[in-house]
């Protein structure tokens, strides 16, 4: 084994900002990463073998033990759970032989959950090694597992006509795009990016193409909205011997994927955004940070960046001129906390994904230390369209504060979920009436991280920064609904997903999940309630990232619009005793703990 | 440079690039933390130094002063007891059971607790098993007392590789503290010593050391933890 260790090692050049790559190359040659791997990896690398796990250990889809031949992660959402998911499940356990998280005993396969996968709209969807299925159904499982039985590989069942994986087709073969609207901004056909970048490159100094971009007032899409244009004019401003821009398409945010159909229907927009940014920034090189969930992407990508540098759009010397821009692909390995751009930066360095203390920003001290535009997919789509069409073009669309258009990711209880490019300025009903939206109660956007709606209540509200400032996600539930077990999953992604450094986040965050159970099991009073808002604030306040400040927001925000449903489980407290103090229970636990101490017969 | 700022309403002329734990400490003002260490990079972790900085709340070793910045440390009830809650929340995810513990009156957490005023946790105690790793020779990691404050993982090196002696495993609440027995094995025992009053609690445990001094000639009790970061300023 050391020989292959030795080569993927000398493969990076023992660098150990590589790490990631590393893990992947060894995982995918054998299985998984074994104690012997790691040892030779650490002394490869002059690490202590912690220290690699501590990378290993971090991300969900890196494996210290077989995990099976072939790996099966099925999608575990509430939007799953709406479509047929438990059917599902039941049927890969009983095809499969084996329970959840555990390998039957031939070790042909490994059953594991999966949050959001990017695949809302074409749900129950499982991942089985480096590509999905998607809706299934039990029979299909029994199809798909019993041609894996008889050794077909994944990519045969899922891309039965054989086309090669660097073609849409491959990707088509597996997933839908479901692209609802016709293009105002993005997915626009046929576009001559040549030309393009040569007119671009002709015309304007990097000035100009920040000053461009400055006065479209296009706005981060990944959901913060800061202005794009002044990110790119910080990024030129700052020193550093070497700028890097990195693409954000770690989409993670449940219910989203609209950078998914980016990807795969408009790669080379995304590409050409970021060309734009390394020519305004006056950087060299290029990261794409590409989701585990869409391994069934990368060499589609790959090639999109082969023909770029072949028609001369990559490489030294772009289109002749003294610039000079690269891209490569980092893959994530499943950290949902990786979306924010400075876990997503520690990451591409082979580290936890863990969020940096801010200030220093990316902007000043990014990658390696160096000044990084990070940017999200549909960001720098949006600003390869501004350098082609100009600023008052994209200006004229959406509202005077929000400019141009929004992608809008729909699932759940409507008759079109898919794709939506909607001008912001465009209303809640408006939405709801788009996507064939029947009786819908309750909408979730920008995921549980976001803001829970009333369609009753809001559905003239619009999507704009001032107001729904949706970064993309949009999930619609209908009457038949239980709320309040869809808040408690939420809760429970927080945890999940909480990489664990700060104490309200990775602490707090598991209370509230149980005040959740606590609710939904009817032993809730008032207290309870009111706890619930103070110990929201304090992870609100003092957690270190977006991801523990927006840990409480489903809680707070369903609690808000929807009072009753919480007023209706609570119980009246009698006595002094808390409604969900069991005082039989606490004391069979010492009865059992002391039998488990002393043995049954004393 | 130095810049114009307030705490608890006292004006204050601070350095330009100091954090504002070290700004206020040489003003009198202690604000609590149990992940900085005064001359080493911000971890940033326990967030136990909530403050408010024009009225947002942030942690104090996080954020260097500028112009105009108005601190809220005391005399905001929320942000005092915020970060009560916080130390509460250790006490109640961990097993923090001072009067059995090797570290008590040396410990940073219990002694933080007094300052905050903590008498119970408002959370739901977790009662975690007790996990106890003997593996090297000279510490033992009581694993359920860990607070994932990185002061070990960041300031303890293997003198001769440079290489990570301490390290966590896992994220979120899986998370959990390694020691790599080898290379503790090579430590000296001047640097046992500093790894184990390095963690702020009674994780990682120096076997030749405990219950050494009685109670009342503690570490905290003669002198205490608030004294402690405010005296360090004034030498």
């Amino acid at each position: 084994m050391n020989d292959e260790i030795q080569s993927i090692l000398s493969h990076y050049n023992s660098d150990k900002t590589r790490l990631m790559d590393m893990l992947w190359d060894v995982q995918k040659q054998q299985g998984y990463i074994s104690e012997e791997a790691i040892t030779y990896l650490a002394d490869g690398l002059k690490m202590s073998a912690d220290d690699v796990r501590e990378t290993l250990t971090f991300y969900h889809f890196f494996l210290d033990k077989p995990f099976g031949k072939y790996q099966v992660y099925l999608c575990n959402t509430v939007i799953a759970k709406m479509n047929s998911y438990h059917e599902v499940r039941e049927a890969l356990q009983q095809e499969t032989g084996c329970s959840f998280n555990s390998v039957d005993d031939s070790g042909t396969f490994g059953l594991g959950d999966a949050n959001c996968i990017g695949l809302s709209d074409q749900e129950p969807a499982m991942m089985v090694d480096n590509v999905v299925f998607t809706r299934l159904t039990p029979a299909k499982v029994k199809e798909i597992i019993s041609q894996l039985k008889q050794d077909k590989s994944p990519e045969e069942i899922a891309n039965p006509a054989a086309i090669a994986n660097t073609e849409l087709g491959y990707v088509t073969a597996m997933v839908d795009a479901n692209l609802r609207t016709e293009s105002i901004v993005l997915f626009k056909p046929n576009r001559d990016y040549k030309s393009i970048l040569q007119t671009c490159l002709n015309d304007n100094i990097p000035e100009d193409i920040i000053e461009m971009v400055t006065d479209s007032n296009l706005r981060g899409r990944g959901g913060a909205g800061f202005p794009t244009g002044l990110k790119w004019r910080m990024g030129r401003d700052a020193e550093g011997e070497e700028k890097y821009v990195i693409c954000n398409a770690d989409e993670g945010e449940p219910g989203t994927f609209k950078d998914r159909v980016l990807l795969s229907h408009s790669p080379k927009d995304v590409l050409l955004g970021m060309i734009a940014a390394g020519y305004a920034i006056d950087s060299r090189n290029g990261i794409i940070y590409l989701r585990a969930e869409y391994w069934y992407l990368k060499d589609y990508l790959q090639q999109q960046i082969e023909d770029f540098r072949d028609e001369g759009l990559l490489g030294k010397r772009i289109l002749g001129k003294n610039f000079e821009f690269d891209i490569r692909i980092q893959m994530g390995a499943g950290a949902y906390v990786c979306g924010d751009e400075t876990a997503l930066i520690e990451s591409c360095e082979g580290k936890r994904g863990t969020p940096r203390v801010k200030p220093p920003y990316p902007i000043q001290q990014g990658y390696l230390g160096m000044p990084t535009s990070v940017n999200n997919v549909e960001t720098l789509a949006c600003a390869s369209r501004i350098i082609e069409k100009g600023a008052a073009w994209y200006n004229d669309m959406g509202t005077d504060e929000s400019t141009g258009t929004r992608l809008l990711s729909v699932s759940g209880d409507c008759e079109k979920p898919g794709i939506y490019e909607i001008e912001w300025g465009t209303t809640l009903n408006e939405v709801m009436t788009m996507i064939g939206a029947v009786d819908p109660r309750y909408v979730q956007i920008s995921g549980p991280a976001g803001d829970s709606l009333s369609v009753e209540q809001d559905g003239e509200r619009e999507f704009c920064y001032s107001d729904l400032s949706c970064n993309g996600s949009l999930m619609v539930f209908d009457n038949s609904r239980d709320i309040l077990a869809i808040v408690r999953d939420f809760s429970e992604f927080f945890v999940e997903e909480s990489c664990g450094i700060c104490v309200p986040c990775r602490a707090g965050g598991v209370d509230l999940m149980h005040k959740m159970e606590r609710i939904i099991d009817g032993k809730a009073c008032q207290q309870d309630l009111d706890e619930i808002t103070q110990w929201s604030k304090l992870l609100k306040g003092t957690s270190r990232c977006g991801l523990g400040t927006a840990a409480p927001n489903p809680i707070l925000a369903t609690l808000d619009k929807f009072p009753e449903i919480y007023e209706e489980k609570l119980v009246i407290q009698k006595g002094s005793l808390l409604p969900s103090f069991d005082l039989d229970e606490a004391m069979s636990a010492h009865e059992l703990a002391y039998k488990k101490l002393v043995g049954e017969d004393e | 440079m130095s810049v114009k700022i307030t705490i608890d309403g006292q004006q204050i002329n601070a350095r330009t690039g100091d954090n504002i734990i070290d700004v206020a400490a040489k003003n009198g003002v202690y604000i609590p933390s149990l992940c900085y260490v005064k001359g080493k990079p911000c971890l940033g972790t326990c967030r136990i130094c909530s403050v408010k900085v024009d009225g947002r709340v942030m942690a104090a070793c996080t954020i260097p002063v500028s112009e105009g910045m108005e601190i809220e440390v005391n005399d905001d009830a929320e942000i005092v007891d915020m970060r009560k809650a916080l130390v509460e929340l250790l006490f109640s995810e961990g097993n923090h059971n001072c009067p059995s513990c090797e570290k008590s009156g040396r410990c940073e957490l219990q002694a933080t607790g007094y300052e905050v005023g903590m008498m119970v946790s408002r959370f739901p105690y977790r009662f975690t098993p007790h996990v106890v790793d003997h593996a090297s020779k000279t510490i033992f990691l009581q694993r359920d007392r860990c607070i994932f404050c990185q002061r070990c993982v960041d300031m303890v090196r293997d003198e001769r590789t440079g290489k990570k002696i301490f390290s966590i495993k896992g994220r979120g609440t899986n998370s959990r503290i390694e020691i790599d027995a080898e290379l503790a094995n090579e430590m000296t025992p001047q640097q046992v010593r500093q790894a184990s009053d390095l963690c702020p609690v009674g994780c990682i445990i120096d076997k030749t050391q405990g219950y050494d001094d009685p109670i009342g000639k503690r570490k905290f009790e003669v002198k205490s933890i608030k004294e402690r970061a405010l005296d360090k300023e004034h030498r």
